[in-house]
């Protein structure tokens, strides 16, 4: 059953970009254990406002997993030690009386620290615009039987699209690759025939850009995938290396 | 060039020199069983064997290749960690966590290869410097005729207890190279791209597999001679 317990929050605070950051401990008590990970630092923040602190700089948006915005390191794990979830999907249950949870920002040079626990992830926004979309003119809606997809190949599709690109993967990753988001973009429009057109052409447009922005080279440790919160598979990281190899060799 | 200036090009040369080098694994291990089995019947494969691969050019070029193939793999592996390093950033996270299903040697490849250099230059000194080498030169280097290949194998692991020795640091040399190939095949099938949602599990099975007959292949040898010293001990 769900009760009330008193926990300390080890968080890292850093005043912007260029400041040197540190650990900052808060005492939290009587916290709900049905409570969201998010709302715990909303009431800790309500408590530093109280006592006229500065509030700790985080990122959120939906606060129901699909809009890939909050990005914390709990304990060790991207998005906390349960799996296949964000940090905004993350309950206080999960933590027991007088726990100290140490939580940090991404910690990527790709990603470098705004403020507190936000991170500047623009980095995957650059590599979504150099090659992740159709650029086919598909003119008026086709019916939509007009292309039959089978259905393993479907679901393939989505579920690499289900990626939300918080970044949660090269924050996971030894090696600050960024292969499992790239790679799960690139197998979304890899499998289907709208976007199989431009794969080729995609997939090395999305890695040289993947490249300069400084990302590592993937050494398949699969921390990636283990942490992911949406699961996405490796299988889609081997697509990619096929995609871009063919495509290289041909050139 | 690409193969240089990609990430995955990059991996692409790890992995096809990875492959290379495991391929002349499974060469040289089912050579070395021939020495077990030499002493069992008293056949003289190993030697023959070693006659075949003495100093002749294409044992030349085939030991330059694999050097080559050797060197490659090295120094793209520095490459690329120095790279991973730097892509990592300085400031490292206070709290690590192990994730569940992630392979302990996946991310201690670099390590383990290191180990299995450091051994490989011994190995190197053990055996090539006093079979391929002085039968190139013509500098004697040891006590034993070069030909006789099978006579220095056994002059070193059954030797006492500096044969004891020899064999627990090759066993050492073996484990870490186990673990190098339990990460390394699969990976490198992984980074071709000869992977997808079945043969992920499947690859990594093979890897295992493969892992396991080539160091098993060696170990074979070093755990008989080293039963056979220790039987010359007691008696």
């Amino acid at each position: 059953m769900d009760s009330y317990i008193n926990i300390k929050v080890r968080v890292w605070r850093q005043a912007g970009p260029k400041a040197q950051g540190h650990f900052e401990t808060y005492e939290l008590n009587h916290i709900f254990q049905g409570a969201s990970f998010l709302e715990m630092i909303d009431i800790l923040n309500e408590q530093l406002i109280a006592e006229k602190k500065d509030p700790i700089a985080f990122d959120h948006d939906c606060r129901e997993g699909i809009c890939g915005m909050c990005s914390m390191y709990v304990n060790g794990h991207p998005h906390g030690p349960d799996s296949a979830i964000t940090t905004c999907q993350l309950h206080m249950r999960h933590f027991h009386d007088g726990e100290t949870i140490t939580v940090e920002p991404w910690r990527s040079r790709a990603f470098p620290i705004i403020k507190d626990l936000m991170v500047d992830r623009q980095a995957y926004d650059k590599i979504m615009q150099a090659g992740g979309f159709v650029s086919v003119n598909t003119g008026g809606v086709p019916d939509a039987n007009a292309i039959a997809i089978p259905k393993p190949v479907a679901d393939e599709a989505m579920d690499a699209a289900s990626c939300i690109g918080c970044g949660a993967c090269a924050a996971a990753c030894k090696n600050g690759s960024a292969m499992l988001f790239v790679s799960a973009k690139v197998s979304q429009l890899a499998l289907l025939p709208q976007g199989k057109i431009e794969a080729a052409k995609r997939a090395k447009a999305m890695v040289a850009k993947m490249d300069e922005l400084g990302f590592g080279n993937c050494t398949n440790t699969g921390a990636c995938a283990a942490e992911c919160p949406k699961s996405v598979s490796l299988a889609n990281i081997a697509r990619l290396n096929r995609e871009y190899l063919c495509a290289k060799f041909q050139d | 060039m690409w193969l240089k200036d990609s990430s995955i090009g990059r991996k692409f040369i790890m992995s096809i020199t990875g492959l290379f080098l495991v391929l002349f694994l499974l060469f040289h291990g089912s050579m070395n069983l021939c020495l077990v089995i030499d002493d069992l019947f008293g056949t003289q494969g190993y030697n023959w064997i070693c006659a075949m691969l003495g100093a002749n050019w294409y044992a030349i070029i085939g030991t330059l290749v694999l050097a080559l193939g050797v060197v490659v793999h090295f120094c793209y592996a520095i490459y690329l960690t120095i790279q991973n390093r730097a892509a990592r950033g300085n400031d490292r996270y206070a709290v690590e966590a192990r994730q569940e299903g992630v392979q302990w040697a996946s991310k201690n490849m670099l390590v383990l290869g290191i180990i299995v250099i450091g051994f490989l230059v011994l190995h190197l000194i053990n055996f090539w410097w006093k079979m391929q080498f002085a039968e190139l030169t013509g500098i004697h280097t040891s006590m034993f005729d070069p030909q006789d290949g099978s006579a220095i194998v056994k002059g070193l692991f059954t030797n006492g207890w500096c044969g004891i020795i020899f064999c627990l640091l090759y066993m050492v040399w073996l484990a870490a190279l186990w673990f190098h190939l339990s990460h390394g095949v699969w990976s490198a099938l992984q980074t071709l791209g000869w992977s997808n949602l079945i043969w992920l599990k499947r690859i990594k099975v093979i890897g295992i597999i493969f892992a396991t007959l080539a160091v098993g292949l060696f170990m074979i040898v070093v755990v008989y001679f080293l039963g056979v010293n220790i039987g010359q001990m007691i008696n």
